[in-house]
């Protein structure tokens, strides 16, 4: 019989008191655990709720824009959304990855590669998988905004270039940056960022890029942007001024037309480059954003090679631009004497072959001296002196004058050309200097080829004196080079005078760049593509044609401007097809000259402070007196950048 | 036998932890609602309480001989009214768990009612076992008793209730004479038992899908990132970053943004313990701890086996629910959706913890009645 029969009301105390003891140790255990995660690890939780919270989104800094020397936009940015991919959570990526392809348009292949390339970055840094969203794109990102968290915009520029390809070589483009550009910037540049890919976009590209912000905001569980913490602001790209006068740039465009070549004009005694044309010519509006292959592999493949940018690339034989060199060289080495002459009867033989004057069927030159040579470009003349300079003396002076070599402009693509020299056939050729070849050379063919900006520098050069000026592109440029080459004043003067007869004097090749009140003096050339043999055999091909060149100055001595023109496969003579366009620009940069010195009391008395004009005033009338800076800010860039075509 | 005791005889002691406690989960369920679309949430819960301690009030005054005396019939409607909702039932969240009270128009979470029927019932059949031990065959006879609900409330699923009327039977047993080695033999086939729930080829036999889920993410959380291993980080998340001191009312992240699950529900410790820190959790599981104590004491002093055995139910009720749910704050238990009694929001779940306190009292009451 049981004792709780007995006593029904005794109760089990002990193990009631265990269970006390079991309450007890249970609320302590769990204080245990809170004690490990809110004291022990609170930093580690601390750290993960902030990740959980806080979002980082990049501020993309604009890129500085480009400016001509009187503060007028060449090269500018317009506002975009680039859509952000957030990769912190990556199983949400991949979770969503097919829905936003569907919805953005953008490979699903495509978004996997964007997100291996992406695989080293911090999880926190989102990566751009589309820039340049169009409204659709918007529209489905801000629908979707609570199901597809891991989408973002952020607000970009865009680089707005002058439309129809106005500057564009120059002024080059900007592109994806490559995995090459990412390694090599030490952390600074991040897939899907952009960068100058060519021309000054790529030269100044440190200046142009500017530091980019980032943005902290908090985000709840479903990815929505409820606050916003601290903002890094980005630093813009700064701004810079060129030595290009957009007023020169436009006439040398519309002048050179759809022909392809190039125009340079430089200041000889800067080094300033007024003007840079280069065609045919090529929108980098396209590439402003993505390029798609496609359409790079027809640019690439074009024959007429749009890419190209014919004023530091185009490598050909500057023909009778040449005899500069080879009069130059005669007068300094005084090799044949000063008074030497030829009779030219259209045609010379050196060394057991005949050589060619142009004008060989069409008639005679006479006995011609060096100036009568020069003005009327008599081949056999320069033939003569050349077999008696030899290759060495015309290598020398070639060189010293530049060519061969890089001008040292600030673009990133300039090719060297070539001048060449008995040293460089062994080099190359592994074979001795034929003394025929130097005839050839004399007159600007054969092995020679120069590109349009180191004529221009050289014959800025010769006609300052002997005074060579590094080209270049950055107004204000720090550091310019210069290179001085001993000529005598006598050599000077007759080489400036034959030069200016070449445009003035009656004989001249280049008689139609005459500009009434102007000094213009100049040298045209006619490069031959092939050999006459060779050309005869395949007959009249365009291809065949020959390129014209003119490289014309004013004024007289100590010249204030110097334009190359290339005209390519023109078929016509160099004065003829290139000329006028040295003369147009020439007469731009003299008209502006005048104005401006006939203006300055107009301006004065009338012009109303230009802080006071209304911008659209100013944007009709851009070249007003405004001081560039001034105008720079109050004229909208839009407005005053447009060419007027 | 003396009727109607005087006000003088409840447990006011309790009740002040009571209101304490509930005093706190009103608080949070402010925080973590007032910003968002749930706002006004913490009125409804006053609502819920006030309606509770009338109905603790109301179940005191009727003695619990009485109620004890009706325990078949009771088991009876419990069992009927569990079948009545997996026949009948309303589903919400995946599981039959509710039905419609006519005239309330609320919805009824009938195992909540449940709980409380099986703790009024193992306490009558313990109160009659006239042994200082516990035979094997009236332990089965405890283990059948408490297995039928058991099996019906996992049919609709619900895990979490399920597991409640575990500890009823085992503080029963435990207080009625367990004997050692029957002790044992149940812990090993327990322990094997949940030994196979998480070895997969067994689990797969026996377990919802979303419970096999809610296991692995348990054991691997970093595999399953928005599912329920996701919701215990977030939770761990918002606990270890409120630090000692804590972000500060309706201040912390995790809460504020929607990081927390249910964080008016049951994460409100998680909640809780984001923006009171530490110090805050030591107040809260304090309030529970002297809850527990206070109804072990409650129970010791009881006039007979039978209150005692009513009162350590509704301790083991109440203290398995809080060892539960704290611990999966805490990430050391799987999700099982065993709300925080009187912090958690929720209609049922208040109404059961104030009836069982209402049984207690009863008790208390009539401690020195003979």
């Amino acid at each position: 019989m049981s004792y709780w029969f007995r006593n029904d009301n005794r109760l089990p105390q002990a193990r009631l008191a265990i269970a006390s003891y079991i309450i007890v140790g249970m609320i302590g255990v769990l204080l245990l655990g809170f004690w490990k995660l809110q004291v022990i690890d609170a930093d580690k939780y601390s750290s993960l709720a902030e990740r959980n919270r806080v979002r980082y989104i990049p501020v993309i800094a604009p890129r500085g824009r480009m400016l001509d020397r009187e503060g007028r936009v060449l090269v500018d940015n317009r506002p975009s959304f680039s859509v952000l991919l957030l990769r912190d959570d990556l199983a949400q990526v991949q979770k969503h990855l097919a829905g936003i392809s569907e919805g953005l348009g953008i490979p699903l292949d495509d978004l996997h590669d964007q997100l291996n390339n992406a695989k080293n970055l911090p999880k926190f840094q989102p990566i751009i998988i589309k820039p340049d969203a169009s409204p659709a794109d918007v529209a489905f990102i801000e629908s979707h905004r609570s199901d597809i968290p891991v989408l973002e915009m952020i607000p970009v520029h865009r680089r707005r270039y002058l439309p129809g390809g106005f500057f564009a070589h120059a002024a080059g483009y900007v592109g994806e940056v490559s995995e090459q550009q990412i390694e090599a910037s030490n952390g600074r540049l991040r897939p899907g960022d952009f960068a100058g890919k060519s021309g000054l976009e790529r030269q100044y590209n440190d200046l142009l890029q500017g530091t980019d912000g980032m943005r902290r905001v908090v985000v709840n569980s479903v990815g929505k942007e409820v606050d916003r913490l601290a903002t890094q602001e980005a630093i813009s790209g700064k701004q810079i001024l060129l030595t290009i006068d957009y007023d020169l740039q436009q006439v040398a465009e519309q002048a050179l037309g759809a022909r392809p070549g190039a125009a340079v004009a430089l200041d000889p005694r800067t080094g300033e480059v007024l003007a840079m044309v280069s065609h045919p010519t090529l929108d980098p509006n396209d590439f402003a954003v993505r390029i798609s292959a496609s359409d790079w592999k027809s640019l690439n493949e074009d024959r007429q090679k749009p890419l190209l940018n014919r004023a530091i690339q185009a490598q050909l034989a500057p023909g009778s631009v040449f005899k500069i060199v080879t009069a130059t060289a005669m007068l300094e080495d005084k090799n044949p004497p000063e008074s030497f002459t030829t009779f030219c009867p259209g045609y010379a033989t050196f060394y057991g072959r005949q050589f060619k004057c142009y004008i060989y069927g069409k008639g005679s030159h006479g006995v011609a001296g060096l100036h009568k040579a020069v003005l009327e470009s008599c081949d056999i003349f320069f033939y003569n002196v050349g077999m008696r300079l030899g290759i060495d003396r015309l290598s020398y002076y070639g060189s010293k004058f530049g060519l061969g070599r890089k001008t040292g402009i600030d673009l990133p693509e300039e090719l060297p050309g070539l001048m060449p020299s008995a040293e460089w056939v062994e080099r190359v050729y592994h074979r001795k200097w034929y003394a025929g070849e130097t005839i050839s050379v004399a007159i600007g063919q054969g092995a020679v080829i120069t590109t349009p900006l180191q004529l221009a520098r050289m014959i800025g050069g010769i006609a300052s004196g002997g005074v060579f000026k590094q080209p270049h592109l950055l107004k204000d440029a720090l550091n310019v080079g210069e290179e001085r080459v001993a000529l005598s004043e006598a050599t000077v003067e007759k080489i400036t005078d034959a030069m200016y007869g070449v445009v003035n004097e009656e004989g001249g090749t280049a008689r139609n760049v005459r500009l009434p009140g102007i000094e213009v003096g100049g040298k045209s050339g006619t490069a031959q593509v092939i050999g006459y043999a060779t050309r005869e055999k395949f007959g009249k091909q365009k291809k065949f044609e020959d390129n014209a060149w003119f490289v014309g100055y004013a004024p007289r001595r100590n010249p204030e401007i110097v334009v190359c023109v290339l005209v390519q496969e023109s078929g016509k003579h160099g004065g003829e097809a290139a000329g006028p366009v040295v003369k147009e620009v020439i007469k731009a940069y003299y008209d502006k000259k005048n104005k401006k010195t006939q203006g300055q009391e107009t301006a004065e008395s009338k012009q109303p402070d230009p802080r006071n004009t209304p911008a659209r005033l100013a944007a009709t009338a851009p070249r007003s007196a405004l001081k560039p800076e001034e105008s720079a800010a109050v004229v909208p860039a839009r407005a005053s950048a447009e060419p007027r075509r | 036998m003396k009727d109607a005791p005087g006000t003088r005889d409840y447990d006011w002691l309790l009740l002040a932890i009571l209101a304490a406690i509930c005093a706190l989960g009103v608080i949070e369920i402010y925080s973590a609602t007032h910003g968002s679309t749930l706002s006004g949430m913490h009125m409804k819960q006053v609502r819920w309480l006030v309606i509770g301690f009338v109905l603790m009030f109301a179940l005191s005054r009727l003695d619990y001989h009485l109620i004890l005396d009706q325990a078949p019939a009771l088991y009876l409607l419990g069992i009927t009214a569990l079948i009545a909702v997996l026949l009948v039932g309303h589903t919400r969240f995946g599981a039959k768990r509710w039905i419609n009270v006519p005239g309330i128009g609320e919805l009824l979470q009938v195992s909540e009612l449940v709980k409380l029927i099986i703790i009024i019932v193992l306490a009558r059949f313990f109160a009659e076992v006239r042994s200082d031990q516990l035979d094997l065959r009236d332990l089965i006879k405890a283990g059948l008793l408490v297995g039928v609900p058991l099996v019906l409330i996992l049919k609709q699923p619900d895990l979490g209730t399920a597991l409640v009327l575990i500890p009823l039977l085992v503080v029963g047993a435990f207080l009625a004479g367990l004997q050692w080695q029957h002790a044992a033999a149940f812990s090993l086939a327990g322990i094997l038992l949940v030994g196979a729930v998480f070895y997969p080829s067994v689990s797969r036999r026996i377990l919802k899908p979303y419970q096999r889920e809610r296991i692995t993410s348990f054991l691997h959380p970093e595999e399953d990132a928005k599912g329920s291993g996701y919701q215990l980080l977030q939770s761990k998340i918002a606990v270890g970053s409120g630090g000692f001191w804590g972000k500060g009312f309706s201040n912390g992240s995790q809460n504020q943004l929607g990081y927390i699950p249910v964080r008016y529900s049951d994460f409100i410790m998680s909640a809780w313990a984001e923006e009171q820190g530490f110090k805050g959790v030591l107040l809260a599981l304090g309030l529970y701890m002297a809850l527990l104590l206070r109804l072990v004491q409650n129970a010791q002093r009881a006039k007979d086996r039978a209150g005692m055995f009513l009162v350590m139910g509704v301790a083991a009720a109440l203290g398995f629910h809080v060892l539960v749910n704290v611990a999966m704050v805490i990430g050391a238990m799987p999700v099982t959706g065993i709300p925080l009694p009187l912090m958690s929001y929720g209609g049922s779940a208040t109404l059961f913890v104030f009836l069982a306190i209402g049984l207690v009292m009863n008790v208390r009451l009539r401690r020195f009645v003979n």
